[in-house]
């Protein structure tokens, strides 16, 4: 029995919410714990770069002063949220993991924050993230690394890791971060949450800063589906601030959630079963299948050799964006920079004591794949494997409603085992054909792996599959109780 | 020197012209800061304008109509577009790449025709934005012995269109007339204030010489011409120094010269590199551009009357071809055509009106002149009632004090002849003249017009200016 | 492994992403980036004549706003952020050569 003095807090996103809203408990309680549980346990897992307490608890003041008003105080009414350390948050320090953007407080906030604090979210702060959100294991923070919370001595998956790991650790019930090739969906496998990579456009770009942006997506993290869903409905829906911004409404989800698979038809991707997929991930994503099958999901297989080359297209594409989204940072308007007597000088200079190595790795590889006399074998060639991707995904999703496959080939590593570059990047293998395709994905645990380490089950949809993709998440989830 | 334009040795040079020009919009290409001049430094600035982490473009429409409305009056065909990166890193620009348009432009293959009624081809014109600007601090002032830079982001994203010619021209003066002509059409379809003293129409020129028959020379990109004086003169000057280069044996590098307005000459700026790699790519934050018919057609009915054909419709009127007359393109470049077309309309002779108002309503405003009163005075001078310098004396009262030219010659003493004198005068000139007198007498009215003129003419000129023409026009309708 | 990519492309390319390499790290870059390249290279068994590029994985046309004011900056605000500032402009050190 907890002390009589402590409130009670419930768990999850959507029970908070209720709680706040109806008076159970005030919004105050429930960041004020947190804020105690991240101060006491963080230490050790590194999830966040930035606690914003004072705001925290401002912010939660305010919602606890709408529900005495009698004010509807949104759907996250008090609801804890950390957010990915590329989403810009006014006066608050967004640094994407970077010496060259360290202690840069943007002068605006992002269209997803803005959206959290309308719906009555309580932001905790900015989670550690592989630099400019160039890695699998968050292992690539300037800022040191963040580590998974279900085995210290393992890596959180990246780039989104320290959000994951904030869910994970239950530091925060739901967080936000960025999926440009698996960001989202791998980390979230490796820590054993929910995460949901949307389609491309569901949800404003605007404040994220950019990775590769014709590949970049924000999305939630949460403990189970339903909070994911409910979170990807606050933040989603058109902005005119971002171009690429489909002119629709967010998608109703939550109210889906129940409608069962009967019916369903989920292939089972088996390109992505063997080679390079260790045994007991594939087994589990078989597991999977069944309860989808047990379920009334008519299950079947499917053959996409294409996706194979996904990986090949992705590592030109988002270095080349990355190359160009990335020279402005030049020590000329924000973040470092390093003296030297002329302009070109000082760029160079600030541009190499801020970029850790997987950054420059990246450019130098985009800026090679876009130069005079490359550009057609590398970048063109990409962009024209990209066509041929999409293309498999639409013969597939004649035949399939929505396509399972594993999240990351491994459940998560331990720090520091993987040197070699090329070797990281394969951790991406099935998570990058959806960022190519513009579709969503998301990952749901399903059971652990052979190490007791969580593994995660793909839920992939053609674009604005939104509802059937979750449908299936929600089944799974159910099949895994 | 009267032989500037002239290249020795059989040289002819070859231009084009690369002409930017900023969009009268209210806010950037690429978002809703102030598209204003002269605010004070970096207030004219948002996320998008600095390109701050996070930040994305979205397109202003009203830049796209005005690429439209400048490629129909251009004669271009309009296409659907894509815009790309230009990567490079410089500190004027804010994300260090520049957004424009590369393979995919909006307006393709036009031409412009320049008074002299040759036609410069247009190759393309594309959207950009703007960057921002540095001012040079220590040292002499300019880039180069600059201790630091300042920059200032207010003209950062302030949207362009590059309009690209063909090499198309081959002398300072047409390179003057093109960009003249250019700025004319961007200020009456409104798409830019073309002012060039304020950089919102900045032209750089290509020139290359060689032999006619031969393939073209190596072409030197010309920067810094903020006047038509300038670009004619720095390219009479580039063109000398490649001709005066190659007869020394030497050759010409490709690079980017600017031109020096104290000295007269161009100097090199940058060698053109390998490492000029712009590394272009499709901007991935925008969309295509693609513009449908009805929107396109929608904005060519809205174009004015252009230049060209303001300067045709005033020289039809006036009775004289626009080649021949000077006068129709410096009245239609003031702007002052509709009143000498009003002034032609109540009568008065298009020759005459176009020395009026090419001379003497240069400065007022063409609004507020009484058409009736100045076509009866441009009359009174051409029928002889008053002799030029009179007429001149006349007019400044009549815009200063309004009433009819008559009442005010008469308060100035300007008398003419009595109708005895006048009558028996006319008598003398009818009888030298007796074949024009059969004309005048049998012809239609336009035939009777001309006639007027020339008894008119002859009857002043016999009384040295001092005969009322329009007496002497109503003695020959009399007598006919 | 394949010469996929030179030192002296690497060292070119330093030079465009305005990036300074030591020996060692133009070395270890240069392997690095011929591994990635060479595994890329497995696109080369696809048939790609005729295929479409894709740039962009949403058929959006046409996306643009009103020509209308919006929210500015505030100034202070953002020269505060700024590295170097003088007179209310970004300062940077001396500019050679002019603009590309
Ligand atoms: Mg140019
Ligand atoms: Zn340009």
């Amino acid at each position: 029995m907890s002390d009589a003095d402590e409130p009670v807090i419930p768990l999850g996103a959507r029970a908070i919410a209720e709680a706040v809203a109806a008076g159970r408990i005030t919004a105050l309680e429930v960041a004020e714990a947190h804020l105690d549980g991240l101060a006491t346990r963080d230490e050790t897992v590194h999830a966040f770069l930035t606690v914003t307490a004072e705001q925290a608890l401002a912010d939660a003041e305010a919602v606890d002063a709408k529900v005495s008003a009698g004010a509807d105080p949104g759907p996250l009414a008090g609801v804890p949220v950390a957010l990915k350390d590329n989403l810009c948050t006014r006066g608050v320090a967004t640094t994407c993991a970077s010496k060259i953007l360290e202690g840069w407080k943007p002068p605006y906030d992002a269209t997803v924050v803005e959206r959290l604090r309308a719906a009555g979210a309580v932001t905790l702060g900015k989670a550690n993230m592989d630099e400019f959100a160039m890695g699998s294991s968050c292992e690539n923070s300037a800022f040191g690394p963040t580590r998974n919370p279900r085995d210290p001595s393992r890596v959180p998956g990246g780039s989104s890791g320290g959000s994951a790991a904030a869910v994970a650790a239950g530091f925060a019930p739901l967080a936000l971060g960025s999926d440009t090739g698996g960001s989202i969906r791998q980390p979230a496998a490796l820590c054993g949450v929910v995460g949901v990579k949307p389609t491309y456009g569901a949800v404003s770009r605007y404040g994220l800063v950019a990775f590769a942006s014709s590949l970049d997506q924000i999305g939630p993290f949460a403990a189970d589906v339903a909070d994911a869903a409910l979170l990807l409905e606050t933040i989603g829906g058109h902005d005119g601030r971002d171009s690429t911004s489909i002119p629709e409404e967010a998608p109703e989800i939550s109210a889906h959630l129940d409608d069962g698979v009967d019916g369903l038809r989920v292939g089972v991707v088996t390109d992505l079963l063997g080679d390079g997929i260790a045994g007991d991930v594939a087994a589990r994503v078989r597991a999977a299948a069944e309860a989808l099958s047990a379920a009334g999901a008519k299950v079947g297989e499917v053959a996409i050799p294409e996706l194979a080359y996904g990986l090949s297209a992705y590592y030109l594409i988002a270095p080349a964006e990355a190359s160009s989204n990335l020279a402005r940072f030049d020590g000329v308007r924000y973040g470092l920079r390093v003296d030297a007597p002329t302009t070109a000088e000082m760029m160079v200079a600030t541009r190499t004591a801020g970029f850790g190595p997987e950054v420059k790795r990246r450019i130098m590889l985009g800026t090679y794949a876009l130069s005079a006399g490359y550009y057609d074998a590398y970048y063109g060639k990409a962009l024209q494997v990209r066509t041929l991707i999409c293309r498999a995904f639409e013969r597939a999703y004649a035949d399939f409603d929505v396509l399972l496959t594993p999240t990351s080939p491994t459940t998560a590593f331990e720090l520091g085992a993987t040197t070699d570059p090329l070797a990281m990047y394969l951790n991406d293998v099935c998570t990058i054909p959806s960022n190519l395709a513009g579709h969503p994905a998301m990952s749901v645990p399903f059971g652990v792996g052979g190490d007791g380490l969580p593994v995660g089950v793909q839920v992939l949809a053609p674009a604005l599959g939104e509802v059937p993709m979750f449908r299936a998440a929600a089944a799974i989830e159910e099949g895994d109780r | 020197m009267s032989d500037e334009g002239v290249l020795p040795d059989g040289y002819v040079m070859v231009v084009g012209l690369e002409v930017h020009a900023e969009l009268a919009t209210a806010t950037k290409m690429f978002s809703g800061a102030p598209n204003a001049y002269g605010a004070a430094p970096n207030t004219n600035i948002d996320p998008v304008t600095l390109g701050l982490p996070g930040s994305l473009p979205v397109l202003n429409k009203r830049a796209v109509e005005l690429a439209i409305r400048l490629g129909l009056a251009l004669n271009c065909t309009v296409q659907p577009s894509v815009f790309a990166r230009k990567n490079y890193f410089y500190p004027d620009m804010p994300k260090d790449f520049q957004i424009s348009q590369y393979d995919r432009p909006i307006d393709v293959d036009g031409w412009l025709e320049l008074p002299s009624g040759k036609r410069i081809g247009i190759e393309r014109a594309h959207l950009e934005e703007d960057t921002g600007k540095s001012t040079h601090v220590g040292g002499s002032g300019r880039i180069s012995g600059a201790d630091h830079s300042l920059v200032d982001y207010n003209r950062a994203g302030v949207p362009l269109l590059e309009i690209v010619s063909r090499p198309d021209i081959a002398s300072s003066e047409e390179a003057r007339a093109y960009a003249s002509e250019l700025r004319a059409i961007l200020v009456a379809t409104g798409v830019s204030d073309g002012r060039m003293e304020e950089g919102s129409m900045r032209v750089d020129a290509n020139v290359s010489v060689h032999r006619p028959g031969e393939p073209f020379g190596t072409r030197c990109e010309i920067k810094n011409l903020n006047s038509l004086r300038s670009l004619g003169r720095a390219v009479d000057h580039e063109a000398r120094r490649q001709v005066d280069a190659l007869a020394a044996g030497e050759t010409i590098r490709q690079e980017t010269r600017l031109w020096d307005e104290q000295t007269g000459r161009t100097a090199t700026m940058r060698v053109k590199e390998d490492a000029d790699d712009y590394r272009y790519f499709p901007e991935p934050d925008l969309v295509p551009l693609e513009p449908d018919e009805a929107w396109i057609e929608q904005i060519r009915a809205s174009l004015p009357l252009l230049p060209a054909q303001r300067r045709e419709r005033l020289a039809e009127a006036a009775g004289v071809t626009p080649e021949q007359s000077h006068a129709v393109g410096v009245v239609v470049e003031r702007g002052a055509d509709d009143l000498a077309l009003a002034l032609i309309d109540a009568g008065a002779p298009g020759d005459r009106v176009l020395v009026y108002v090419e001379q003497h309503l240069g400065e007022v405003d063409p609004t507020a002149v009484d058409v009736a009163a100045v076509a009866a005075l441009v009359a009174m001078e051409v029928a002889g009632e008053l002799t030029a310098t009179q007429a001149k004396k006349v007019l400044a009262v009549l815009l200063d004090e309004g009433g009819t030219p008559a009442d005010i010659a008469r308060t100035l003493g300007f008398e003419a002849m009595s109708d005895d004198a006048l009558s028996t005068t006319l008598d003398e000139i009818v009888a030298q003249h007796p074949e024009e007198w059969e004309r005048f007498r049998t012809g239609d009215d336009k035939t009777r017009g001309k006639l007027t003129g020339f008894f008119v003419g002859q009857v002043m000129r016999a009384t040295n200016g001092s005969a009322d023409g329009a007496a002497v026009t109503r003695m020959l309708r009399d007598r006919a | 492994m394949t010469e996929r990519i030179s030192r002296d492309d690497v060292a070119h390319v330093a030079r465009l992403a305005n990036l300074a390499l030591d020996d060692d790290e133009l070395t270890t870059m240069t392997r690095q980036l011929a591994a990635v390249l060479d595994h890329a290279a497995d696109v080369e068994t696809l048939e790609l004549d005729g295929v479409e590029p894709t740039t962009h994985p949403l058929p959006l046309r046409n996306v643009w706003r009103d020509d209308v004011v919006g929210p500015t900056l505030d100034r202070d605000e953002v020269l505060a952020a700024a590295p170097a500032v003088v007179n209310d402009r970004f300062e940077v050190p001396a500019i050679l050569g002019g603009e590309p």
